[in-house]
Formats: structure tokens, sequence, C-alpha cells
């Protein structure tokens, strides 16, 4: 699948690209995190016939239930502010107040504004985990944030 | 009454106004800028309600509300993306210039205006108003469709063109003679190549500098860099508008987004008083000998704006119904168009019938630009209707 990428200068990024069925589909990304759902006219390509607006949180559920992760355009997100901004692997200790709760329940990116992009148990990796992923004592939580926020999640996982 | 309390109540009066004009634009989802502009000339000289003493308090904050509005055009780009732009499209960007910016000439030519006015009355024909093209476009749903990269690319090349176009047009009004005038055009020239560079290349170290842990310190030193900027350009004759556009390039990332967060209601308050401000020069007694004129050059604007969306999405390779709407889109004039009349204002070697003009031509464009976007897409879809009808028939 051709995916055409185009600049939108002042306003951001559109990514397109036709179905198999023939029907064109785009995302207008602008530099404010909205996102525009874009279908084409079935007779003129050249057409937006519906253009929906959507904000992060909606365009992340919109992402999540059709099935893809975004964890890849997080981290390219992520990559662009390199300055000021680290990735750390924080362990689930034995007793931690976490263990065996959810993600949904450390409200982790709410308090820390740090990211739980990756949770690796036993070598296996869990990308971009939902907030119903539930950690157990010996995990290891990939957390990328500023030095402050990748702290606070430590805190947080151990002490509670 | 004392001094003060009747500067306060004449500003605050006038901020009221645009607050309700701007209620009413937003209920109605229009430009506020035609409101703000006639608010202008309702106020002050010749107008209903004449000012007093705030006259020369709202001329200061008029003259920071142009260095923001081209600040924050600055930040909506990266050095990047105008040196691409100037790359791709640069054949495209010189027919709306040619195209657009002649009707001007001509006029000011017509009417014996001499050529230094030709200079400002064509870049009032030629610029688009990119806030409200932009605005347009989103509010229509436009932003996927396969001509909006066209049209932004244009929008592009003509801020572009504006910042080598204000220094000309700031060295030429100056009046000095023809070495002084080169010699600050070099001048010129070279700072915004410098600035050009700088951000490029350097661009995180200005970011360094501006850094602040809190918003407070990033507006302050935003906003001061800004000014001084501005103000050291204005110096060196090139104008304050262009060395404020600069330092918006030269920020970009994610400073740039807080940065704008930060100084958009400052320039959405300035940019209004700049407007009124505008307007508070203009008798509107002189509007209507001028109205014949600028009517007629509205039909010309809004002609050569189609033909130039036309031409260019040909270029593209555009379907006709893409080509219609990159015209229509680029019909509105707003802000930049005045920001040039008002560098003019008061010069007196220019005709004092252009501001009234400018504003008159404004004033159209501004309100049917966007009429004139919406109307684009069921006409075009009629006309390709009756073209494919037409080709039917001939086949049977």
């Amino acid at each position: 699948m051709d995916i055409e990428r185009v600049n939108l200068p002042g306003i951001g990024m559109r990514h397109s690209f036709t179905t198999g069925r023939d029907r064109r589909l785009g995302v207008v990304s602008h530099h404010t995190g909205r996102r525009d759902l874009v279908v084409y006219d079935k007779d003129d390509p050249d057409s937006a016939v519906v253009s929906v607006a959507l904000n992060p949180a909606e365009a992340n559920a919109l992402a999540e239930l059709l099935g893809t992760t975004r964890i890849v355009e997080r981290l390219a997100e992520l990559n662009r502010q390199v300055e000021g901004l680290v990735t750390e692997q924080i362990s689930v200790v034995e007793g931690s107040p976490y263990a065996d709760r959810t993600l949904g329940d450390t409200a982790a990116r709410t308090r820390t504004g740090a990211s739980i992009v990756a949770v690796v148990r036993d070598r296996q990796v869990f990308a971009s985990p939902r907030p119903d992923f539930r950690f157990l004592a010996g995990d290891v939580v990939v957390v990328v944030g500023t030095a402050e926020g990748t702290d606070a999640v430590a805190r947080i996982l151990n002490d509670g | 009454m004392h001094h003060g309390s009747i500067l306060l109540i004449e500003f605050g009066a006038i901020v009221l106004a645009l607050g309700i004009l701007a209620a009413v634009a937003s209920r109605f989802s229009i430009s506020p800028i035609p409101l703000y502009l006639l608010a202008g000339l309702a106020f002050g000289q010749g107008g209903v309600l004449p000012l007093a003493t705030s006259q020369e308090f709202v001329g200061a904050g008029a003259e920071i509300g142009v260095i923001l509005l081209l600040f924050t055009l600055g930040l909506e780009y990266t050095a990047q993306e105008l040196v691409g732009t100037l790359r791709s499209s640069a054949l495209s960007g010189l027919i709306d210039l040619v195209l657009n910016a002649t009707p001007g000439v001509l006029v000011a030519l017509l009417l014996g205006w001499g050529p230094v006015a030709a200079v400002v009355m064509g870049g009032v024909t030629y610029v688009t108003s990119s806030g409200i093209t932009a605005k347009v476009m989103g509010d229509l749903g436009w932003l996927g469709n396969r001509e909006t990269p066209l049209v932004l690319s244009l929008l592009v090349f003509e801020d572009l063109t504006m910042a080598a176009y204000l220094p000309i047009l700031t060295t030429v009004l100056a009046g000095v003679g023809f070495a002084a005038g080169l010699l600050s055009l070099g001048v010129a020239a070279l700072t915004v190549t410098v600035v050009l560079v700088v951000a490029l290349r350097y661009g995180r170290f200005v970011e360094k500098l501006v850094q602040g842990d809190t918003d407070e310190v990033l507006l302050l030193k935003v906003l001061g860099l800004t000014l001084l900027v501005a103000g050291l350009a204005q110096e060196l004759q090139v104008s304050a508008a262009v060395g404020a556009f600069l330092v918006g390039i030269a920020l970009s990332g994610p400073l740039a987004h807080t940065a704008r967060d930060l100084l958009t209601p400052l320039r959405d308050l300035f940019a209004a008083v700049f407007f009124v401000f505008f307007g508070l020069q203009t008798d509107p007694g002189d509007l209507l000998p001028v109205a014949g004129i600028a009517a007629g050059l509205a039909v010309a604007g809004i002609v050569t704006k189609a033909a130039t969306g036309w031409i260019a999405g040909a270029r593209a390779g555009l379907s006709p119904t893409a080509r219609i709407r990159a015209g229509a889109a680029l019909i509105p004039r707003g802000e930049f168009n005045i920001v040039i009349a008002g560098l003019a204002l008061g010069v007196t070697a220019i005709d004092p019938r252009l501001g009234p003009l400018a504003a008159a031509y404004v004033l159209v464009l501004a309100v049917i630009g966007p009429l004139a976007a919406r109307a684009a897409e069921p006409a075009a879809r009629r006309l390709a209707a009756r073209a494919a009808a037409r080709a039917a028939a001939r086949a049977a």
C-alpha cells in the first residue's frame, strides 16, 4: 500500500492512500495535535467529501479501535524533541503498590507527563500497553519523558 | 475630566466594541477584519465618535499589532519549509505575483499617482490574506483536498515575497536618492540573508536564548526579542514587520508552539487595534469617491486570483474542480494589504486617496472572498456535470 505524504506549510502534514476497493482516505495532522479524518469523493479523488476533526484523545481512540498502535508515531514525535528527553526502564519490584494493578490505575501520564510506551515481561514485549494492562511484579516498564517525569513514574511504581 | 481617565474610557470603549464585533463575526463565521476596519471608520476623524486623546496610544498599539501579525506568521513556518517552497513553486509564485500586482500598478499609474504609489498599490492588490484563507479552508473541510498544498505553497511564496518587498517599499517611501536607496536596499538584503542563514543553521541557539521554565519567562523573552529586532530592522530601513517575521521563522519546534499559544491573545488584541487605527486615519467621507475604483479593482482581484489558481492548478495536474477551488481560496485579502497601505499613510508623496481605496478594496474582498470559496465547489460541480452532459450528447 502506498501512503502519500504531503507537507502542509503552516498547518502540518497530510497522509493519504487508496484502499483496495478504490476509496481514497486521508489524515491531516495539525501542528496543534488536531487530526482531520478525510474521506474523498468516489468519483473525484481530488475532493474531500467528509472531513472530521479529532482531538488527540479521539484520534488515539480511533487508532486503537482500528487495531493499530500509535507507538511508532509517538516515538517519532518524541525523537523530534529529543533534547531534554529520556527513556528509562523501571522495574515493578516485589511489593510495589501497582503489582497486579492496571496501567490505568497509575494514571502515570496525567500525573507525570511521561508515557509508558512498552512493558517487557519474560523477554516478551508488550508495545503500547492499554489502560487495562495489568502489571505483575518483575515487569520492566519502558518510560519516555522528561527526566523529572520518568523519575516521578519510578516513584509511583515503587511507592505509589 | 482627567486626561488619564478619558484615555481609559476611550480605549476601553474601543476594545469593548471590538469584542462585540468579534462575537458577531464568529457567530456568522466570517473574518472580523472588515468589521474592525468599519469600527475604525466609525470612530475618529469624520466618524460618528471622534476620539479626543487616545489616538496616539492607539497608534503605538497599532505598530505593535503589525509586528505581532508578522511574527506569528513567521512562527507558522520553518526556514526549511520556506526554502523548500521557494524551490518547488517559484514559477507558480511568480505567475501569482505578476497577475495580481498588475491591476494595482495599472490603476495607480492610470490615476496619475506616480510610480511610488504604483509600487504600494501593486502590493495591496497582490497579497492574499493567509489568515482568512487558512481559516476558510479549515472551515470548509478543504485541508484534505488535492489543491491544498498548492494553495498553501502560494501563500508561503507570497509571504516570502513580502520579506523582500517590504524593505524595498520602506526605502522607496523614504524618498531617499538613488544611491542612498540602493545602499539601504543592500543593507536590507544582507540583513534578511543573515537572519535566514542564522534561522536555518543556528535556530537552536536562538531557541536556547529565549527558552524559559515558565510561560511568563518565555512570553517576556520572546516579545522582547521580537520588538527589539523589529526596532533594529526599522533603524536599518528593513521594515520592522520583516524583522519580526524573521524572528518568527528562526523559532521552530515545540518552542514555536508554546510561543504561538502565548502570543496569539496579544496578537489578537494589538492586530485588532491596528485595523481600528487604519480606519481611524481614514475619513469615511473619502470612501465614496473611490468606491467605483475599488469595486473595479475588486472584480479584477477576483479574476486574477481565479486565473492564478487555474493556471497553477493546471501546472500541478489538478482536476478542473480543484483548480476552481484553488482560485477561490486565494481571493480573500486582509491584514497584509492593510499593512502595506498603512506604511504609505501620511507619506506626502502619496496621493491621499490611496488609504481609502485600499480600505474599500480590503472591505470588499475580505467579505466576498470566503463567500466565493463557499460558492466555488457547487459551481464547479455544476460546470463539470454540464460538460459531461454535453460530451454524452455529442457521443449519442
